[in-house]
């Protein structure tokens, strides 16, 4: 029977896996090892400060697993999305990792380094040629948005994995990549059908997730066969079922049915999940529905302020009645003592976690109904100083602020910490998240073909 | 009396999908429950508008998945995922109040 078979071996790179699992994974004789390094969940700050959100130590860790067993089997490891965010800060650091886990572990190898960052004048050309579209409910994309975003990476395919395939890649490690990508390329390569490579990879992505009790620190096996594939997870605490392999199908997306990526949709509208045995599940039935046009999603962040916080407590039940004309009487004093400052130059914030601090506007809870809160005073603006001004003044106008039935009045807050204000730097924001139509799948893609011998790289560039 | 909600599934979560959407999973616990509530509509628009208070026109979709025995809510994000004033990057603790909600299923 044909079959491939992929190994994924962690929901993200850098997240971790039982080393019992993993080998029982290798012991499948698996095709191939991916895994996906990346989201845009942690936020905008990642990707627009080229910052990895995963811990070095802990990519290295993985990675090393990964490559050695890659060699000892023969068979390739692929990565995507290095870094968490795939723009170049983040390819750069997890070409260093491999590279010195090569030289400390005496590996040999050929790399593919796939560039996932997408050049301005690029993005720019593809806008005024009308090449762009929004995401709905995003907005339309603006000149300004591409140039004063910070990175800008796209989304890429199959296709440029495949290319780096066919040349003769044993590892290859790419910038922003779509998820299922690094688990699809290889079946597809060997000429299994793209809608179960994809689905498959759609699930792999995200390792034992999909299993009960999920994880995503822990490995799974895909198994392609002509007209369906297999999951198992690999460590024997857990199992696939019908329902967690089905509701996996759910996460993270808008419709389960239709789940558009580069160049066409998964369709699952026909797609049967099985229990194939007791910790086994079979899928059969997902397609592939080419898109008249191929498009690539565009993500970018630009920089938007520079944040200051302050964390502190309250347990007095008169000051938590009254919170919300002091944060009114704070607010005033602030505006009020730095006049010469515009308000439009920062953004002052309370965050008042047992009040309505995790759901803001939409916590239908309108009452307070806490003995004490949380209180987290925030301030971006336009420098850092001007941020550590507007946060160090409103938290001692807080501590101090007096109000009517106030008995405590040596003090309103209990801080958490000396010092009370942390500077958190640079704050992102999201400002590209659109569609870029190419004509070919791999032309916004640079590749570098680089062959390591124990860490030394022969600079072969493609 | 109604029937809660957490009685008749075994997953209500909410996460992102992308930073602009959230969306929210109810997996019951069996196909008859899935079907039943299905079969009442109830949770529609006009539920989760009100449940969260947020206009109609921001729910994006309400999807019901068989293979899964799942509804899926997807929502506009109040606050972009990360932007100035957002207070869940990941989403997924916006689905509290769908553990309070009940329905009169006969």
């Amino acid at each position: 029977m044909k079959e491939v078979r992929v190994l994924s071996s962690t929901a993200i790179l850098g997240y971790g896996f039982p080393e019992e699992s993993f080998m029982a994974g290798l012991k499948r004789q698996p095709d191939i090892i991916a895994a996906d390094a990346g989201s845009t969940d942690p936020g905008p700050y990642y990707l627009g400060s080229g910052v990895s959100f995963t811990d070095r130590h802990a990519v290295y860790r993985d990675l090393k697993f990964m490559l050695k067993a890659g060699r000892e089997l023969g068979i390739p490891v692929i990565i995507g999305t290095a870094g968490g965010s795939g723009a170049e800060p983040h390819l750069r650091w997890t070409k260093d990792i491999v590279i010195e886990i090569a030289r400390k572990e005496k590996l040999r190898f050929r790399l593919a380094v796939i560039h996932g960052e997408v050049k301005k004048e690029e993005v720019m050309n593809a806008y005024r040629s009308g090449r762009i579209t929004e995401l709905p409910p995003g907005m339309p994309l603006t000149e300004k948005d591409i140039e004063e975003s910070t990175h800008i990476v796209g989304q890429m395919g199959i296709e440029p994995f495949i290319k780096a395939l066919e040349g003769g890649a044993e590892v290859i490690i790419a910038g922003r990549a779509y998820d299922p990508a690094v688990f699809a390329a290889y079946p597809v390569w060997k000429g299994f059908d793209i809608g179960l490579a994809l689905h498959m990879g759609k699930i792999l992505e995200c390792a034992a997730i999909a299993a009960v009790p999920g994880s995503g620190s822990d490995c799974m096996l895909g198994y392609l066969r002509e007209d369906h594939f297999l999951l198992e997870p690999l460590n024997p605490e857990r199992r696939c079922t019908v329902t967690s392999v089905a509701a996996h199908t759910l996460y993270e997306k808008s419709n389960p049915y239709i789940l558009p990526g580069p160049g066409g949709c998964i369709d699952l509208t026909e797609a049967k999940f099985e229990q194939y045995n007791d910790n086994v599940v079979k899928v059969s039935g997902s397609r592939f529905a080419l898109s008249a046009e191929y498009t690539v999603k565009l993500e970018g962040a630009k920089i938007e302020g520079y944040r200051t916080v302050s964390v502190a407590g309250a347990r007095d039940p008169v000051f938590i009645s009254k919170i919300d004309e002091i944060i009114n009487g704070v607010r005033e004093r602030v505006k009020n003592n730095f006049s010469e400052i515009s308000v439009e130059s920062y953004t002052l914030l309370f965050h008042l976690y047992g009040k309505n601090g995790v759901m803001g506007d939409l916590e239908p809870v309108k009452s307070i109904t806490s003995h004490e809160l949380g209180i987290i005073i925030e301030t971006v603006a336009c420098s850092q100083e001007l941020a550590n001004t507007i946060c160090s003044f409103a938290r001692s106008t807080m501590l101090h602020y007096g109000y009517p039935g106030r008995l405590s009045t040596a003090g309103n807050l209990a801080f958490l910490y000396s010092p009370s204000d942390f500077k958190a730097g640079e704050v992102y924001r999201f400002n590209i998240y659109h569609l870029i139509q190419v004509d070919d799948p791999c032309a916004l893609f640079e590749k570098e073909i680089l062959d390591i011998k124990e860490g030394h790289n022969g600079n072969q560039t493609c | 009396m109604g029937t809660r909600l957490v009685d008749i599934a075994s997953v209500i979560r909410s996460k992102n999908a992308g930073p602009y959407e959230l969306t929210f999973d109810i997996i019951f616990k069996s196909a008859e429950w899935f079907e039943k509530v299905k079969g009442l509509g109830v949770i529609n628009k006009s539920f989760v508008s009100q449940l969260l208070c947020i206009p109609e026109d921001n729910v994006l979709a309400i999807i019901e998945f068989t293979p899964a025995s799942a509804i899926k809510i997807t929502i506009k994000r109040p606050i972009v995922s990360g932007d100035i004033g957002e207070t869940d990057v990941y989403g997924a603790q916006q689905h509290a109040p769908l553990l309070n909600t009940e329905f009169e299923i006969l």
